[in-house]
């Protein structure tokens, strides 16, 4: 197991090579999700004030 | 010759509803064929004979990379299809584009990086095809700042397509740096004219890589897609429904 990460002398490049592919995966995937419900919790005010009665707008 | 697909699919609820659907489609296999490919790239493969086990750092590598330079030309060829046609859903693809494209730019540059100390003796080079992937990440990062300085959304649409589809003539200069100038990069191992140089036990895992990397890019950008045409439409007879 400790020879598989010691990658045979090159963990020190390897790991952190992948460790920011993966962030870079993880990230995209929340932030573009933070997006989508951003937006939808956007859309919905928009639609809550066209649709409020004249008094409450 | 029928045109109304073409119509259809710049619609906003019906892109916003197909998106919606198709989104999981291309994520789930995606994160399969990723994590398939990380055990066939780390622990079935064979070492190389002249880098090792360092060489296991192309199965995030090439993928960043490939997804780097793809992304622009969907980026490119979205804006080009909202400029040409005025087709505000086609702008809001090459808008939803653009970040994925920089992070993955970045990760190209940054696993390049730690795989050309051990084995070039040094993270960075002015070298050809190292100078043009940098001059990516400027476009990427042109492109995000010129959309977002503009205010009004269809001077920006269009000026930023301006922009991506100016910035095309860098990818052919990417794909074709090695070939050109004396590189230290590496010619291409698996998109080349003859068939790939690795053997099939070094290739399988990269090519699941690179069809993994691939989908997960158009799930994510499909999930961006959507926020955006929301966040553009203004019928309020539409976002209610999309909000069911």
């Amino acid at each position: 197991m400790s020879e598989f990460f010691a990658m045979g002398g090159y963990a020190a490049f390897l790991w952190p090579a992948y460790a920011v592919t993966l962030l870079a995966v993880v990230v995209n995937v929340v932030t573009a999700q933070r997006a989508h419900a951003a937006a939808r919790a956007e859309a919905r005010r928009r639609l809550e004030i066209e649709t409020a009665p004249e008094h409450e707008r | 010759m029928n045109w109304t697909w073409f119509h259809k699919f710049g619609s906003p609820p019906h892109i916003y509803r197909i998106a919606g659907t198709l989104a999981p489609w291309f994520g789930w296999p995606a994160g399969l064929l990723i994590v398939a490919a990380l055990f066939a790239g780390l622990v079935l493969a064979p070492p190389d004979y002249q880098q090792g086990d360092g060489f296991r750092i192309i199965y995030v590598h090439a993928p960043s990379a490939w997804l780097s330079v793809m992304i622009y030309g969907v980026m490119a060829t979205a804006a080009a299809i909202g400029l040409i046609w005025r087709m505000k859903v086609a702008h809001a693809a090459a808008a939803s584009c653009a970040v994925i494209g920089a992070w993955f730019t970045v990760v190209s540059l940054i696993t390049g990086m730690l795989w050309g100390k051990p084995m070039w003796g040094t993270y960075w080079v002015w070298d050809p095809r190292l100078t043009a992937q940098l001059v990516l990440l400027f476009l990427y990062l042109g492109y995000m700042g010129l959309r977002s300085g503009i205010d009004d959304l269809a001077r920006a649409d269009r000026a930023s397509a301006v922009l991506a589809i100016v910035g095309v003539i860098n990818i052919p200069i990417i794909r074709f740096s090695v070939e050109w100038w004396n590189s230290i990069h590496q010619a291409p191992s698996v998109m080349r004219m003859d068939r790939p140089s690795m053997p099939m036990d070094m290739l399988a895992p990269l090519l699941m890589m690179l069809l993994g990397f691939t989908l997960y890019f158009a799930a994510v950008m499909l999930v961006r897609l959507r926020a955006e045409v929301l966040r553009r439409e203004r019928s309020a007879s539409w976002i209610k429904e999309a909000l069911q």
